[in-house]
C-alpha cells in the first residue's frame, strides 16, 4: 500500500488525484441525494405512530452516521499524517474537520427538531444525542486548537495528535454516556428501533447515506484542493495553474 | 562530522534559506551571520532538531539526526536565547539538575568551583532572579565546562557578557576545538580570539 | 566526566524540581484546593441547605469542583520550562522525553492531586455525604486524579506555545474528562446504596493503566510540535 501511496505524498500529484476524483462524488452526491429525498419525503409510506415527523430520519440519521464517519477519517488522516510525516495527510485533517462538525450540527438539529414532537422536549439527556453533542465539542477542539497557531505547521500537527487522542477516547466516552443513560433515565425514552425498519424506508435511507457519504467526500475535495494551493502556492506548478486561468 | 544537505525553510510564508549546504568537520568553528530575522535562530534549532525542515536533511556522522535522536542529543549541547535556566532555583541547583538531565554526574566541589571561576562566588545558593543577566547567563554557560558533547550549538552566547567573560568563553571554545570538538554559532559581536579554523556563513535578509 | 545512565535518577531529578517549585510558592499549592473548597461552598448558598438534596447531588459537586481545580495547576505544568528553555534542555537530552514528561504528570499529581484526596473527608462532611460513601469518594478521587493530570497534560502540552492557551486548554480537555466523570460519580452512588462499586473502580483503573502508557507518548510529540 506505501508503494501505491507514496506518490500522492507530491502534493501536485495529490491535487491532481482531487480533481480526479471530485466529478464522481458530486455526480454520486447529487443524484443520491435528489433521489433519496424525494423517494424519502414524498413517496415513502409514513409511519403508522409518528406519522410524517419521521421523516427527518432521512436527514438526521446519515448525518449522524457521517459525522462518526469523517471523525474517524480524519484521525486515520491524522495517524498517517504522524506516521509517515505527510503534509497532505495533515492538510486533509483541516480538511475533513469543519465538514464532520457541520454534520455533527445537522444531526443535532434535526435531532432536537425530532425530540420536539416526539419526547415533548427541544432537548433530552438521550445517551446518542449527549455522545453526539461531546462529539461536536470534539471537532471545534481540534478546529479551535488549528486555528490558534500562527504557525500553520505547527497547528495542522498539534490538530492531528489531538484527533488521534480524540478517537482513542471517543469509544470510551460513547460507552460511559450509554452507560450513565441507562443508569439515571433508565427505559423513560422509546427509541425508534432502526433495524426494524420497514424496507419501503430502509431503501431511501440507504440511498440518502451513500449521497451523504460522497457529499462529505466532495466538500472534503474541495478543501483539500484549496489548503493544497495556499500552501503551495509558492511553487511553479501553482503559478502554472494560476496563469492558465 | 555535521553535515547540512539542501536546507529549506519556509516560515509564515517567508522563503528564510533555500537549499542550503555546508558541513562542520571535528575542531573546526562556524559563525553565522546575517541581520535580525534572515534565519539563523531557526537554522540552529533545525539543527538540534528541535523543529523540521521544509526539504533537506541535516546529518550527523553520516546519519540523519531524526533517525535515532536521542544518540545524536548525547553529543549536543545546545544553548538558545532562551537559556533554560530556572528564575526560581539556585545557580548549583540548576547546574545540577542539567547534569542529571543530560546524563553526566558531578560532584558537589567541582560545581562550586566552577561557579566561582565565573565570578558567581557567593552568589551560588540564591534564585536566579536576583542576580544580574550577565550572570543568569554565566549560570547557562557553565555547561561548557561540564559536558563531554562533540557538537556546541550556541546562539548568541556573548549576549550580556562582559569583556571578560568573553574572552573566557573565547578560551573555552579553543579548548573544545582541540579536543576534536566542534562548534557552530551566532553572534553579533565579532570573534576577538583568532580561531584558525573559523568559518563564516551570511544568511541575507529575504523578502 | 563520569556518565550515569539510569532512568530513575532521570525521573527523580525532573520530579523534585517541579514539587520544589510548587513548595517554594506555596500559593500554588493552597490556591486550587482553597478554589476546590469555594466551590463546594457556592453549591449549598445555590441550591439550598436541605441536607438530603445535597447528600444526593454531593458526588457530582465533589467531582465537577475536583475536574475544575486541577484545571488551574495545568496551564503551569509545562509553561515555565517553556518560557526559560528548559523544554528544549529536556527535549535535547539523551533519555526518552516521555520519561521526564512522566515524571513532570507525577509531580503535578503530588501536588494539585494528591491534596484533593487528602481532603476529601472534610468535603464530604461539608456536603452531608453519607458515611458509608466515604472510602468509595476517596478511592475514585485517588485512581481518578492522576487520569486528570494526564489527560490534561496532553491538552497543556498542545497550547503551551499559544499566548492564551488556558481557555482553548480547558475547552479541549474538559470533554475528554467526561468518562472519569461519569464512572467516579456512578461508584459514589453506588456506594451511597451500599452496592458493590468495584466494576467502577476497575473500569477507572484500566483508563489509568491505558493513561500511563500512552499519555506520556502523546504529550511528548505535543510537546515537541509546540517547541518546534
Amino acid at each position: 500500500m506505501w508503494k501505491w501511496l507514496h506518490p500522492y505524498a507530491k502534493a501536485e500529484r495529490a491535487y491532481q488525484l482531487c480533481n480526479t476524483l471530485l466529478p464522481y462524488f458530486v455526480v454520486v452526491s447529487v443524484l443520491c441525494i435528489v433521489v433519496g429525498w424525494v423517494w424519502g419525503l414524498a413517496y415513502a409510506p409514513a409511519d403508522y405512530q409518528q406519522k410524517d415527523s419521521y421523516r427527518i430520519i432521512f436527514i438526521h440519521v446519515p448525518s449522524a452516521i457521517l459525522s462518526m464517519g469523517a471523525y474517524s477519517s480524519m484521525a486515520i488522516a491524522a495517524i498517517i499524517a504522524l506516521v509517515w510525516q505527510l503534509r497532505n495527510a495533515e492538510l486533509a485533517v483541516i480538511a475533513i474537520a469543519p465538514v464532520g462538525a457541520a454534520m455533527t450540527a445537522i444531526a443535532l438539529i434535526t435531532g432536537s427538531a425530532w425530540g420536539k414532537p416526539m419526547w415533548g422536549a427541544w432537548w433530552v439527556w438521550d445517551a446518542r444525542l449527549t455522545s453526539e453533542l461531546i462529539l461536536l465539542f470534539l471537532y471545534l477542539g481540534v478546529l479551535s486548537l488549528f486555528h490558534a497557531f500562527e504557525d500553520k505547521k505547527a497547528g495542522g500537527k498539534a490538530a492531528c495528535i489531538l484527533a488521534i487522542v480524540g478517537v482513542v477516547n471517543l469509544p470510551i466516552i460513547h460507552f460511559s454516556v450509554e452507560w450513565w443513560n441507562t443508569l439515571h433515565q433508565g427505559g423513560a425514552i422509546t427509541k425508534f428501533d432502526t433495524s426494524a425498519i420497514d424496507p419501503s424506508m430502509l431503501w431511501p435511507l440507504l440511498i440518502n447515506i451513500l449521497g451523504f457519504a460522497a457529499l462529505v467526500g466532495m466538500l472534503t475535495l474541495i478543501r483539500l484542493k484549496n489548503e493544497i494551493i495556499q500552501v503551495e502556492k509558492h511553487r511553479p506548478w501553482v503559478r502554472q495553474l494560476v496563469s492558465r486561468g | 562530522m555535521l553535515e547540512i544537505k539542501a536546507l529549506t525553510c519556509i516560515k509564515q510564508d517567508r522563503c528564510l534559506f533555500e537549499s542550503l549546504n555546508f558541513s562542520l568537520l571535528s575542531g573546526q568553528i562556524m559563525q553565522i551571520e546575517g541581520p535580525n530575522g534572515a534565519g539563523k535562530t531557526s537554522l540552529l534549532r533545525i539543527i538540534a532538531g528541535f523543529s523540521q525542515p521544509d526539504e533537506g536533511s541535516v546529518l550527523f556522522h553520516k546519519k540523519n539526526i531524526t533517525e535515532d535522536y536521542d544518540a545524536f542529543a548525547q553529543s549536543l549541547l545546545f544553548i538558545g536565547h532562551k537559556t533554560g535556566v530556572n528564575q526560581q532555583l539556585t545557580a548549583y541547583e540548576n547546574v545540577m539538575h542539567w547534569l542529571t538531565v543530560h546524563g553526566y554526574k558531578s560532584v558537589q566541589t567541582e560545581i562550586y568551583d566552577l561557579l566561582g571561576k565565573l565570578g558567581l562566588v557567593g552568589l551560588e545558593d540564591v534564585p536566579i532572579r536576583t542576580l544580574s543577566a550577565g550572570q543568569q547567563r554565566r549560570v547557562a554557560l557553565v555547561r561548557l565546562w561540564l559536558n563531554d558533547a562533540k557538537l556546541w550549538i550556541l546562539d548568541e552566547p556573548f549576549t550580556a557578557l562582559d569583556k571578560k567573560g568573553v574572552a573566557m568563553l573565547q578560551a573555552q571554545f579553543q579548548l573544545h576545538l582541540d579536543n576534536g570538538g566542534a562548534i557552530l554559532l551566532t553572534t553579533h559581536q565579532d570573534l576577538t580570539n583568532s580561531f584558525s579554523s573559523l568559518q563564516t556563513l551570511v544568511l541575507e535578509y529575504r523578502h | 566526566m563520569q556518565v550515569s545512565n539510569s532512568y530513575w535518577t532521570l525521573f527523580c531529578s525532573v520530579y523534585k524540581k517541579d514539587v520544589t517549585l510548587v513548595f517554594r510558592q506555596r500559593a500554588e499549592i493552597v490556591n486550587p484546593l482553597l478554589f476546590f473548597l469555594i466551590v463546594i461552598t457556592l453549591f449549598p448558598l445555590a441550591i439550598g441547605p436541605e441536607p438530603g438534596l445535597l447528600a444526593r447531588m454531593a458526588p457530582g459537586i465533589i467531582w465537577v469542583a475536583a475536574l475544575l481545580s486541577t484545571m488551574l495547576g495545568l496551564d503551569k505544568i509545562f509553561r515555565d520550562d517553556y518560557m526559560d528553555g528548559s523544554l528544549e534542555q529536556l527535549i535535547a537530552s539523551p533519555y526518552p522525553l516521555p520519561l521526564a514528561v512522566l515524571a513532570k504528570v507525577a509531580a503535578h499529581w503530588t501536588t494539585a492531586g494528591l491534596p484533593m484526596v487528602v481532603m476529601a473527608p472534610v468535603f464530604s462532611m461539608l456536603m452531608n455525604l453519607e458515611s458509608q460513601a466515604l472510602g468509595a469518594t476517596i478511592l475514585t478521587l485517588l485512581i481518578g486524579t492522576p487520569l486528570l493530570s494526564f489527560i490534561g497534560a496532553i491538552g497543556a502540552g498542545l497550547t503551551v506555545g499559544l499566548q492564551k492557551g488556558g481557555i482553548l486548554m480547558s475547552l479541549l480537555v474538559l470533554p475528554l474528562y467526561i468518562p472519569v466523570l461519569i464512572f467516579a460519580t456512578s461508584a459514589i452512588d453506588t456506594s451511597i446504596m451500599s452496592l458493590a462499586y468495584s466494576g467502577q473502580l476497575a473500569i477507572l483503573g484500566a483508563m489509568l493503566a491505558v493513561a500511563l502508557v500512552a499519555a506520556p507518548i502523546a504529550i511528548s510529540s505535543a510537546l515537541r510540535v509546540s517547541v518546534s
